[in-house]
């Protein structure tokens, strides 16, 4: 039993707007969800399954199918933080697969920076979760949680700022031709290691942005998407996972990628010589390098030497990767960035992505998220396409 | 010395009461497993390892090395967050405190120390260079 072909990505829509301080988060939602039907060329009565993760207000998935006014027969509000969405993507395939649904929508929304959410305040990520009363009063937040991943990976394999800076200088390439990014000044390594730092070793340039917004999904079954007048991007691989500490045995030179990529790629029958595009999670530049190992496109350890010298952009670099510019310099929409890593995937596996960033003959795309606290405990999903 | 990071109350439960009362003795417990006997972190009533009710405290001597540290800069009052391996096995996330914010690294030996909390609540485990 495999996802490979069983369904199609046919909607993709990343709402414009970076601030929406006159919008209501369900509104976003709603909006987003308006915007991929609109793209694929369905309307909200096709629409019989459902999927949003923990963005959405209300209790799981209802109070924004009541909203939409949705008839469903599939409801799905897993929730693994950012990378939640790529995660919906897999089992919206499952779904079709089964016969559960045809018509899957995904949607994300969000606005922290309205709300004035930074990843530098630590945040209760529910009382009641066992980890909170031993891990909360550390002042553990995001930025820092990460920046211990980024401390170890320097300690253990020789990694420097400078090559972390690289990942964002090559987003920073690309957010420069994307009209709706939040930054589009294009930097260099040295204004990357010169920002101030926020948690060591983690600079304001190694950081992603914070951005109100939203994003949606459609995912159908073949002959649907046969039906419609879009590219055909079919979903040919997923895997999912997650990582913790393992009792205490804490190892932060890994993420969930080292599971949830191999399984992805095993069902594609490809190998990451194989991608021509990776979106791949980028809350912070050390996301990305770790995450380029777990996936095999390097070697453990090399990850830093991989990314640098523009070896991530598109046109000149061996892996082009979040041509949209990614939660760096574009989008981050509430604090969640998965679904723009699909959105952005598919706009290349289409041809759709802007023509200076457009990765030529782009038939096999990858997605890869990573949800929650790289450092403590998180989610990791890929997903794996391919232009028909 | 800046001044410290105020730290909020950890909120317990009937799980984990026996770790806080021993805190507020200056005592420092950790888990170990009877059937595996292994420890484990945080503390839990089940072995994360061999899936065993049979878990019990022990006193830990609390020395370790660090695995990892951040220093956040961008706050109040600038700390630092940490990975701490035990002598006894487990790592745990604590934080460094009474040192250098510009010179803590990765494998410095260090040796816990309790630090008030917030609103009453229990003494909370931190560490500082041995």
């Amino acid at each position: 039993m495999s996802i490979k072909g069983k369904a199609y990505i046919a909607g993709a829509y990343e709402h414009p707007t970076r601030l929406a301080k006159e919008k209501s988060v369900a509104q976003l939602h709603a909006e987003s969800a308006v915007g991929a039907l609109a793209d694929a060329g369905l309307t909200k009565d096709d629409v019989d399954g459902y999927f949003c993760a923990g963005d959405a207000p209300g209790l799981g998935p209802l109070a924004m199918a009541d909203y939409m006014n949705l008839k469903l027969r599939h409801l799905d509000s897993t929730d693994v933080g950012g990378c939640s969405y790529i995660a919906h993507v897999a089992h919206a395939a499952e779904a079709i697969a089964m016969g559960k649904c045809k018509v899957a929508l995904i949607t994300l929304a969000g606005r922290p920076r309205s709300e004035g959410h930074s990843g530098a305040t630590p945040r209760i990520r529910g009382a009641d979760a066992p980890d909170t009363q031993w891990e909360f009063p550390t002042g553990i937040a995001t930025v820092n949680a990460y920046a211990m991943v980024a401390a170890r990976h320097m300690y253990q394999f020789g990694t420097t700022s400078e090559q972390l800076a690289w990942v964002k200088v090559a987003a920073s390439h690309h957010a420069q031709h994307n009209p709706h990014a939040m930054l589009r000044d294009v930097v260099t390594v040295e204004q990357v290691v010169d920002s101030p730092l926020i948690a060591t070793p983690l600079h304001r340039l190694d950081c992603c942005v914070v951005s109100d917004g939203g994003g949606a999904l459609v995912v159908v079954a073949p002959e649907i998407a046969k039906s419609l007048k879009r590219p055909l991007v079919k979903v040919i691989g997923a895997g999912e996972s997650m990582k913790g500490q393992m009792g205490g045995a804490v190892d932060l030179t890994y993420s969930a990628a080292v599971r949830s990529g191999p399984a992805a790629f095993a069902e594609a029958g490809v190998k990451p010589g194989d991608i021509k595009y990776a979106s791949i999670y980028d809350s912070f530049t050390i996301t990305v390098v770790v995450q380029i190992e777990d996936l095999g496109f390097c070697e453990k350890g090399q990850g830093g030497k991989f990314v640098a010298d523009g070896n991530l952009i598109s046109g000149s670099g061996r892996l082009p990767f979040n041509t949209d510019g990614g939660g760096l310099c574009n989008n981050h929409p509430a604090n969640r960035g998965g679904i723009t890593k699909v959105i952005e995937a598919v706009r290349q596996l289409r041809g759709e992505a802007h023509p200076a960033v457009q990765v030529k003959s782009c038939d096999i795309a990858l997605a890869h998220g990573t949800g929650g606290l790289l450092g403590s405990r998180h989610g990791g999903a890929t997903l794996i396409m391919e232009r028909e | 010395m800046a001044k410290e990071r105020a730290i909020p109350a950890p909120m317990t439960n009937p799980e984990t009461e026996a770790f806080w009362d021993a805190a507020k003795q200056g005592k420092f417990l950790i888990k170990r497993c009877t059937a595996c006997g292994k420890a484990h972190w945080y503390p839990r009533a089940v072995c994360p390892h061999c899936f065993s009710e049979k878990t019990e405290w022990v006193e830990s001597a609390g020395r370790g090395t660090i695995y990892s540290v951040s220093v956040m800069k961008r706050a109040p009052e600038v700390y630092a967050v940490a990975y701490v391996t035990l002598e006894d096995g487990p790592t745990m996330m604590t934080n460094i405190v009474e040192c250098d914010f510009d010179k803590v690294a990765i494998g410095d030996k260090v040796v816990i120390t309790w630090r008030p909390t917030k609103d009453d609540g229990p003494p909370y485990p931190q560490f500082k260079p041995a």
